[in-house]
């Protein structure tokens, strides 16, 4: 084996991997959310169509996502097989568990990280796959002709079933970040006794900022625009 | 004191085990050891074959009496062994589970007692640093800055015990190795062969069938010595610094 695969094959090279991915996602779910914002301003959709339009025509962009679709791939395989190396090295289960010296979400990555998984694939079932069989109404903006994906994301938070869905799911993605923002840290090495807590502090603050802002997008449209 | 103990009874490794259920009469005073003493004496007053649990140093230095009790390597006190465990923190009428350590790495012998020659193994892989022959210096003329120092010496502090792994739900002995590779990486004696040192201990980590260390902090909670992941960290570190940034190759 060369040195490259047994280092990304070792346990220490396979958490970073992991911390990596980690990371890139937590990136992408900041600027994700900002264009998501834009479904907020009320202009029946101009500005998020404009934006969906640009997001995916635009090279960099399109290049930049395929690294995302690779990358959730990879967080996920690796964090599968993670597990299973995990729970085969326990072996034995205890016949009193020990919930007293660990958290919850630290304990349950991988449930939280399959739940975000099923949601993703309903997620890019509803809009992504949409936007690219072209099954989407067009619109016109000052002569420019886009496809209406503000249509389809008003419709589809219009159904309290997937408002429902949206919301929980966004609820474990807090938890998964709760314990993974800080925990990538430690993973790469970086626990220091003067920034650490500051790390731990901003990791809080993004696992509750980020899902819930997220969260109160389909809510909005599900209370306020249908009405 | 009257205490219902539910104790793991298996012969071997191969036999299915199961748990047994005993009355003990302790008082507050005796450690957690002396109460299965009392256990034992009576199983062989009955002519049953008495729990076997290891022990020696009875002071919490030699890493031996490993249980998990109630859920708890080393029970429900924080920073202390089995043997330093009273019965003062337990009550009368409490029913009490204890089980072995639970980790493939660490096969089970018998009841309570578990193998952990995986960690004379790993140690063996580098947990030393190489002496020539000769006279021993003045320990005085190696200038090691205090904080220093005492970093390195509370990593050393580690007994080897395992509670690390056996509190670790991926049964991880991140914490146990990053002791060691931080106890010598910050000495300049152990500095000359960290490179080394740091990826031989983590290949043979590996190789022993742990988990990987999910930053759960489990181990750090339940260490009977109170070693800080933050030497999980610098293991990291040096794991990276020496795999990426040098060409040194084990
Ligand atoms: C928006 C999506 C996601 C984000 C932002 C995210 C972020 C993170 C971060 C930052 C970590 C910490 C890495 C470390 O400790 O070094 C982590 C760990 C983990 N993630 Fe995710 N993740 C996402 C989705 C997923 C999915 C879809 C899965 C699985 C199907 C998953 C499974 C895991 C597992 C199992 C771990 C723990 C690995 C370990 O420490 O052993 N994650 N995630
Ligand atoms: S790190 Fe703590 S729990 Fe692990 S072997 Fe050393 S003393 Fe025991
Ligand atoms: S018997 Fe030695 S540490 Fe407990």
């Amino acid at each position: 084996m060369s040195w490259v695969s047994k280092f990304l094959t070792s346990s220490i090279g396979r958490k970073l991997l992991m911390s990596l991915t980690g990371l890139f996602l937590v990136v992408f779910l900041v600027v994700h959310l900002i264009g998501n914002l834009q479904l907020m301003v009320a202009d029946q959709g101009k500005a998020f169509n404009i934006y969906a339009e640009f997001m995916t025509t635009n090279p960099l962009i399109k290049t930049t996502s395929y690294g995302l679709y690779f990358f959730i791939l990879l967080h996920a395989v690796q964090g599968i097989i993670l597990w299973q190396k995990n729970r085969a090295a326990r072996g034995t289960r205890y016949a009193v568990p020990n919930k007293v010296s660990s958290t919850f979400a630290s304990r349950n990555m991988a449930w939280l990280g399959i739940i975000i998984f099923v949601f993703l694939v309903l997620h890019m079932g509803q809009f992504w796959f949409r936007m690219k069989m072209g099954d989407v109404p067009p619109v016109t903006y000052d002569g420019q002709t886009v496809k209406n994906l503000y249509a389809i994301v008003a419709e589809a938070f219009s159904q309290w079933w997937y408002v429902v869905i949206y919301v929980v799911s966004m609820i474990v993605i807090g938890f998964h970040l709760l314990h993974g923002f800080q925990s990538a840290f430690q993973t790469l090495g970086l626990n220091h006794r003067k920034y650490t807590p500051f790390i731990k502090g901003l990791g809080v603050i993004y696992s509750i900022i980020v899902p819930l802002a997220f969260a109160i997008i389909p809510l909005y449209f599900f209370f306020m625009i249908k009405s | 004191m009257k205490i219902t103990l539910k104790v793991w009874r298996q012969k071997n490794i191969q036999s299915k085990g199961q748990f047994e259920t005993y009355q003990v009469e302790a008082n507050e005073h005796m450690s957690f050891l002396e109460m299965m003493d009392v256990l034992n004496e009576s199983l062989i007053a009955e002519k049953k074959d008495p729990v076997s649990f290891e022990h020696d140093c009875r002071e919490g230095i030699c890493g031996t009496c490993n249980m998990v009790i109630n859920g708890q390597p080393h029970g429900p006190m924080k920073g202390t062994t089995v043997c330093q465990l009273h019965m003062r923190s337990f009550k009368d009428g409490d029913t009490i589970v204890v089980e072995p350590w639970r980790a493939k790495a660490f096969p089970l012998v018998k009841d309570l007692v578990v193998d952990r020659s995986a960690f004379d193994r790993i140690i063996q892989a580098g947990g030393y640093v190489s002496v020539n022959t000769g006279q021993a210096q003045d320990a005085n003329a190696i200038p090691i800055e205090k904080d220093t120092a005492s970093d390195a010496f509370d990593a050393a502090t580690c007994i080897g015990c395992g509670a690390c792994v056996a509190a670790c739900p991926n049964a991880s002995a991140m914490l146990f190795t990053s002791a060691k590779v931080s106890h010598l990486a910050q000495l300049p004696q152990g500095k000359v062969e960290s490179k080394k040192r740091v990826q031989a201990m983590v290949n043979q980590m590996d190789d022993e069938g742990f988990g990987m260390c999910s930053n759960v902090g489990a181990c750090e909670a339940e260490c009977p010595k109170e070693i800080s992941i933050e030497n999980i960290a610098l293991m990291n570190r040096e794991y990276f610094g020496s795999v990426v940034g040098s060409e040194t190759s084990v």
